[in-house]
């Protein structure tokens, strides 16, 4: 393989990743509270808001239908007002947040579900209020399975990055697409797929090692 | 002026005479014509957890509230410390109507009340100094105040050694010591134990249960003991109330309620603890009929007499007759004598007529239950 063609693949890594680790950010920030709203506030629970709970229930799981190819070509003129351009990886950006919120955050609900409704009760009984017991109670308990969430929503979104190329985003997918399939060049296709995978085993092998570093389940000694 | 000032050195605790009326000053908690209803929801039909609930647990002493599951008395504990709020009635806790306060004055009223549970509650992602830590920073305690008073509950506790340990690696015992330090951090003036010896071995329990006396005679702290084990109310409380379908069905002193029990539902709980059934190898031998040179058998209460204990050789002595010891189970509770023996009786119906008078006059209720040979 020639200088330049390898020269092509490391650029676009360097567009893959960046997209995917600022997306991933963004989608973390929205998604974390919005995932911890979802799991405390049906009926009866610490943040109770049903009606709030349900709607913003219905809109996570628009979202979340709608087909990533399509959510990118919808929201061009929202992506063109955040980012001022709707071309570009760093335009990409906005559809790929849009894409990775809603799933972070059932994600993050399904994580904070699964701590033990005794140690609500039992921070109430000390007297904790709603914000401790989230800040000091469900996120520490939850916090191998939102490492695991997080590291599940950065591969999928590696996934999703491959078909920003439609709006001229770069990285690794449009590569593929560009090089490998329209000027069919296998031998392309192949280097963009391994480095694709490279990517996700190193992504998936680090979470879940941070996982098991985190959780005090097991024993460490 | 706070009575947990010093963990070493031991206040005196105020015990409230057992005759005179209990004053506002000599109650800790009390229920005043309490209910509680859980409302329908969804395809579940409206619960009366409680009803009718009246009573006054006394400051500094040990109470158990004891019934089947069920019965209520997890909703009856988790309204001393604000958990749950009452349908009607109140529920005043050191002198304040704690079913009145929410919000911010609530949690300023939760820290005087701790509270210990089945299953431990241990945040598993903190180490056992760092679980006892929790209630004190979320009082807003320095960093300083916290390490303090985390070592002086660890030793406390008697687990001083483990506190960098998470609970992953610590026994049932161990962790159930974490959190009674954990619910004693803010110095509480009452301790709510919610069957907090119900997953623990036998051995064990007994060590937790003499760890609460030592806690309620040292701090002063009242103790409020929620189990379905009549043998944790035996070992530790002095009063009991007994609750069955909501409702208070028997309360008062441990060694009363034990040694005369009217409802039904305590009747059952003390037949757990001093086993008044009759030996299966005894009952598989039995029949209705006299056989010759066979003995009648007879089954005796022992109930609050001081001389359970030497009744069969008294009957002996007194009738001049060979008393076959068959089976026999007797417990000394609060100082009195409570459990229930299975004898044999030779020699003919008028033996066992005299034996039998001789019983009832001496206040053991007997029965006749059969004959072996």
């Amino acid at each position: 393989m020639s200088r330049e063609l390898i020269n092509l693949i490391i650029q676009a890594t360097g567009e893959s990743l960046f997209m995917v680790s600022v997306a991933a950010l963004l989608a973390t920030f929205f998604g974390l509270p919005i995932g911890i709203f979802l799991a405390t506030s049906r009926k009866g629970e610490l943040f109770a808001a049903p009606a709030v709970n349900s709607i913003l229930g219905m809109v996570v799981n628009a979202t979340r239908s709608t087909p990533f190819i399509i959510l990118v070509v919808a929201i061009i003129p929202f992506t063109r007002l955040i980012a001022g351009t709707s071309i570009g990886s760093g335009a990409a950006i906005v559809p790929l947040t849009i894409a990775a919120t809603p799933f972070i955050a059932r994600l993050v609900e399904g994580a904070i579900r699964e701590v033990d409704g005794g140690l609500i009760e039992t921070a109430s009984s000390f007297g904790a209020s709603p914000l401790q017991i989230v800040l000091k109670v469900l996120i520490p308990e939850a916090l191998p399975g939102l490492v695991l969430a997080l590291t599940l929503a950065v591969v999928s979104l590696l996934g999703y990055s491959a078909m920003v190329g439609a709006v001229g985003g770069g990285g690794l997918g449009d590569l593929g697409i560009r090089y490998g399939y329209q000027r069919f060049m296998p031998e392309m296709m192949l280097a963009v797929v391994v480095v694709l995978i490279a990517l996700v085993q190193t992504v998936q092998t680090a979470g879940d090692y941070l996982a098991r570093r985190v959780n005090r389940r097991l024993r460490h000694r | 002026m706070n009575v947990h000032q010093s963990l070493t050195a031991a206040q005196p605790v105020e015990t409230p005479p057992v005759a005179s009326a209990p004053t506002e000053r000599d109650t800790m908690v009390r229920f005043e014509s309490v209910s509680k209803i859980y409302p329908a929801y969804r395809d579940k039909p409206s619960v009366q957890a409680l009803t009718g609930i009246d009573f006054a647990i006394p400051r500094g002493s040990i109470t158990g509230v004891i019934g089947r599951s069920g019965a209520g008395k997890s909703s009856l504990v988790r309204l001393i410390n604000g958990l749950e709020k009452p349908s009607a009635g109140r529920v005043v806790v050191d002198g304040r109507d704690i079913s009145a306060l929410a919000g911010r004055e609530l949690r300023l009223a939760q820290r005087s009340i701790g509270m210990i549970f089945q299953h431990f509650n241990l945040l598993s992602s903190r180490t056992a100094a760092d679980n006892i830590a929790l209630p004190l920073e979320i009082a807003g305690w320095s960093r300083a105040e916290i390490a303090v008073r985390v070592a002086e509950l660890l030793e406390l506790v008697g687990i001083a050694d483990k506190y960098d340990r998470y609970p992953s690696e610590l026994s049932g015992g161990q962790k159930q010591r974490i959190g009674i330090a954990r619910a004693l951090a803010t110095r509480p003036t009452v301790l709510l134990s919610d069957e907090a010896t119900s997953a623990l071995d036998p051995q064990t329990t007994r060590a937790i249960l003499d760890l609460l006396a030592n806690i309620n005679r040292e701090l002063g702290v009242t103790i409020v003991l929620i189990t379905h084990e009549m043998s944790v109310v035996r070992q530790l409380a002095k009063e009991v109330v007994v609750i069955d379908g909501g409702e208070i069905v028997e309360r008062g002193h441990v060694a009363d309620i034990f040694t005369h029990p009217r409802h039904p539902v305590t009747q059952a709980f003390l037949s757990e603890v001093v086993g008044d059934s009759v030996p299966v190898s005894l009952a598989s031998r039995l029949v209705a009929q006299p056989i010759a040179a066979g003995r009648a058998v007879i089954r005796l209460q022992v109930r609050g007499s001081n001389a359970g204990d030497t009744v069969v050789a008294r009957l002996a002595r007194e009738l001049s007759i060979d008393v076959a010891l068959l089976s026999a189970r007797i417990d000394e509770i609060g100082g009195q004598h409570v459990g229930s023996l299975t004898i044999g009786i030779p020699g003919g119906e008028a033996a066992v007529k005299q034996a039998v008078t001789y019983l009832s006059q001496h206040n053991f209720p007997a029965e006749r239950l059969g004959y072996v040979a």
